[in-house]
C-alpha cells in the first residue's frame, strides 16, 4: 500500500508520520506538497499535525483553498481513504470533509500530554483491528480540539455511529477530569458517514514506535493495513 | 474604493471560552455590573468595487472564507 502526506506550510508532524508509515510499518509513503495539483497514487491520505498557514484566521481555514485540496477532496468522494490528525483534523472539518467544528480548548490553555481515548467504533477503515471498547493511549498536542457540533449535527453522529474516538480515564470513564479540552461528548474522534474519512486530535504517529514508550498509536496504521489488504 | 468593517461572532448558543474567562476577571477586578462578555473578531476590508454588488461580495467572502457557519455569525457595515 502507499501512504500520501500532504505538507502545508506549518505542518510539523509531517516526518513524524513518515517516519511511522514508511519506517516502522515499512509501508511506500510520499510527500505531496500543498501547492500540487495531483496525488501520487495513494491507498491512504495523511493530513499531518501542526499550524498551517500559522493558524491564521482559524486553525485549518486557509489550508482549505490549497490547490492540493481539491485532490483530496475528490480522492475522499471518491472513496479513498483520509485520517487528518490534529490539525488535520481541523482542515477536514474546515474543508466540509468531515461535520462541526474544533474550537478553543475550553481552558484557554495548550494543552500536550498523554490522553486515554476509548474505541468506541471498530467498524472503521482505520479500527478494524482494535477491540471495541479498547482504552488507548495516544498523546494530545493541541490550542483548538473542543469539538463542537449542534443537536442535529450530533444526533446525526451516533445515528450513523460516526464517533470513533471519546477522551476518557484509564478505566474507560468518561467525565469532566478525563476531557481535556471541553469536546462536546468528549469526542476525540470521529469519521464521515461512509467512514473513509477519518479526523482525531490526540497523535497516533506520537505513539507508534516503542522508543517513546506507549505504542497505542500503532494499532490505526495497522488497521488500515488490514483493511487494505482485504 | 469602499470600507466595509466586519464582525464575526460565536454564535449565541456557542460556548465562549474567551469571553467567559475575561469576564470572570471583570468580575473578579469589581466590575459586577457585566453579565456576560462574548469575544468576537473584527475586519476591515478595503474593496475596489461597484457599489451596486457591494453587499453580495461581501456575503460571498464572509460565507466562504472570514466566518465558519457551524459555529460563527457575521454582521457587517459598509462606510460609503
Amino acid at each position: 500500500m502507499k501512504y500520501n502526506i500532504i505538507i502545508f506550510p506549518g505542518s510539523n508532524c509531517d516526518y513524524d508520520a513518515h517516519y511511522v508509515t514508511k519506517h516502522l510499518m515499512g509501508e511506500e509513503t510520499e510527500y505531496v506538497w500543498h501547492k500540487d495539483t495531483s496525488l501520487k497514487d495513494p491507498d491512504c491520505v495523511i493530513i499531518p499535525g501542526g499550524f498551517s498557514y500559522g493558524d491564521y484566521l482559524r486553525a485549518g481555514a486557509i489550508a482549505k483553498f490549497s490547490p492540493i485540496m481539491k485532490e483530496v477532496v475528490a480522492f475522499a468522494n471518491n472513496g479513498g481513504l483520509v485520517i487528518g490528525i490534529c490539525n488535520g483534523f481541523q482542515v477536514l472539518t474546515e474543508t466540509g470533509l468531515l461535520p462541526g467544528a474544533l474550537m478553543l480548548n475550553k481552558s484557554l490553555l495548550f494543552i500536550c500530554k498523554h490522553q486515554y481515548v476509548k474505541v468506541i467504533n471498530v467498524k472503521t477503515p482505520f479500527t478494524v483491528k482494535i477491540k471495541q471498547n479498547a482504552i488507548l493511549d495516544i498523546p494530545i498536542a493541541h490550542n483548538e480540539g473542543n469539538y463542537f457540533i449542534d443537536d442535529d449535527g450530533l444526533k446525526s453522529l451516533q445515528d450513523n455511529d460516526q464517533i470513533v474516538f471519546q477522551y476518557c480515564d484509564k478505566d474507560g470513564f468518561f467525565n469532566d477530569e478525563s476531557n481535556p479540552n471541553g469536546s462536546l461528548m468528549n469526542i476525540a474522534g470521529i469519521v464521515n458517514k461512509n467512514r473513509n474519512v477519518l479526523g482525531m486530535m490526540p497523535h497516533p504517529e506520537r505513539s507508534s514506535d516503542p522508543i517513546i514508550g506507549v505504542t497505542d498509536g500503532r494499532q490505526i496504521f495497522l488497521s488500515i493495513k488490514k483493511f487494505l489488504k482485504k | 474604493m469602499i470600507r466595509a468593517t466586519i464582525y464575526v461572532t460565536l454564535k449565541p448558543e456557542v460556548l465562549d471560552p474567551q469571553g467567559k474567562v475575561i469576564k470572570t476577571t471583570l468580575d473578579t477586578l469589581g466590575y459586577h455590573n457585566v453579565k456576560d462578555v462574548r469575544a468576537s473578531k473584527m475586519f476591515e476590508v478595503t474593496l475596489d468595487a461597484d457599489s451596486e454588488n457591494i453587499e453580495q461580495e461581501i456575503d460571498e467572502i464572509c460565507d466562504k472564507v472570514l466566518a465558519n457557519p457551524n459555529i460563527e455569525i457575521y454582521s457587517y457595515r459598509i462606510h460609503k
